[in-house]
């Protein structure tokens, strides 16, 4: 399982936009690469990360293979209300991985 | 960490351009039984990270993008759990959190009188590994090695670099101090010939550095992961086409006893990011 590491505040005001981020280690390898004997290596690479927001959508963005290894994905969200916030890597094969992390949204 | 770190690169660097051909005839003879200290031939060290674009540096500072602390991560689980449920973890016996491997990786490698050979942080692991753990040591340059080592450098960050090269130790630092010296490989080139006397320019795309070992274990974005300074050493023999050693061999330890001698003063920066 990779492993990922986040980066979101546990407290806001309402309406607070506020800044995620988040890293996972996966090898992103493309697939076009040869090994020392020639060999294709085949591709390994994450298709797709999304955040839930109270389970309802608030960022997604798909991955491809020209992507460097270890993605870094920054973004933005408006803190209306307080909840969780779930992290999902998917890769080619559809092995999931998942984080959360807890938000508090108080005046 | 370094955002005041001195910019005053290429005022240096030109300055060491000018020293070098000077610089690198006081070769320091080896074999000096006395024990003196040895000649040094940088009269400033500086660490890679000054010779990174300021988008690397930036990467390195920011302890939550940096890449290497994935590693960092993973090797705060390992030192704490071990390998499976039933093993002995490094914090049996060195604590929880690895406070106590501050400093620690600023004085490797070292001589270990039990085996009578020069260890280095991954040698001291694999050590440790076999002598309380009863376990198999890790391959060098496998993932487990590589977080472990990621982890104890991890603990010594901002600790000045000062090695022990006297007494039993001293017949391993003069067998890589020869190394940095000598030509090897078709391209006939000796490690100074780069990294002294030609330190700031140009080779290719790349600056050249002056071979510092301080950000190691270091993520380079050329490999896409973290690696050991075995494979940037024989990334480097690979480049004059020399035949390089196996990642581990004794004389890269040598080797890396010179090169933190060398780096005396420099504090530790791993996990780095190059480039």
């Amino acid at each position: 399982m990779p492993k990922a590491r986040i980066s979101a505040p546990p407290t806001a005001k309402p309406g607070e936009i506020i800044s995620i981020r988040t890293l996972i280690s996966h090898p992103m390898e493309s697939g076009f690469r040869r090994d020392s004997s020639g060999a294709q290596i085949p591709r390994n690479i994450l298709t797709e990360f999304v955040c839930l927001y109270n389970g309802r959508q608030a960022f997604r963005a798909e991955l491809h293979p020209a992507i460097a290894a270890n993605p870094f994905l920054a973004f933005h969200l408006r803190a209306d209300v307080s909840g969780t916030l779930e992290f999902r890597w998917t890769d080619q094969r559809g092995e999931v991985t998942t984080e959360t992390r807890d938000l508090v949204v108080e005046p | 960490m370094s955002s005041n770190r001195n910019r005053g690169f290429t005022a240096v660097s030109l300055a060491l351009a000018i020293l070098g051909v000077s610089a690198a005839c006081e070769i320091p003879a080896p074999g000096v039984t006395s024990e003196p200290e040895p000649t040094r031939t940088l009269t400033q060290a500086l660490s890679g990270y000054e010779f990174q674009a300021e988008d690397t540096q930036a990467l390195q500072d920011d302890p939550f993008a940096n890449p290497g602390m994935l590693w960092v991560d993973q090797g705060q689980e390992l030192w704490r759990d071990g390998g499976s449920a039933d093993e002995t973890s490094c914090s049996s016996c060195h604590g929880k959190n690895g406070d106590s491997m501050r400093g620690v990786a600023a004085r490797y490698p070292a001589y270990d009188a039990e085996t009578e050979s020069l260890l280095n942080i991954e040698g001291r692991i694999n050590r440790c590994r076999e002598k309380y753990q009863q376990q198999s040591p890790y391959a060098y340059e496998s993932a487990e090695l590589l977080a472990l080592t990621a982890f104890v450098a991890h603990q010594s960050q901002g600790s000045p670099i000062d090695v022990f090269i006297d007494g039993p130790a001293r017949p391993f630092f003069e067998s890589g101090q020869s190394y940095f010296y000598e030509r090897r490989g078709q391209m006939n080139l000796a490690c100074h010939q780069c990294h002294e006397r030609n330190v700031g320019r140009m080779l290719r795309g790349d600056r050249l550095s002056q071979g510092q070992p301080t950000g190691y274990p270091a993520y380079r974005l050329e490999w896409q992961t973290l690696g050991s300074l075995h494979r940037r050493l024989r990334f480097c023999n690979v480049g004059v086409r020399a035949e390089p050693f196996p990642a581990g061999a004794p004389e890269y330890v040598n080797l890396e006893l010179f090169l933190a001698w060398r780096a005396r003063g420099l504090q530790v920066d791993a996990p780095a990011v190059r480039r």
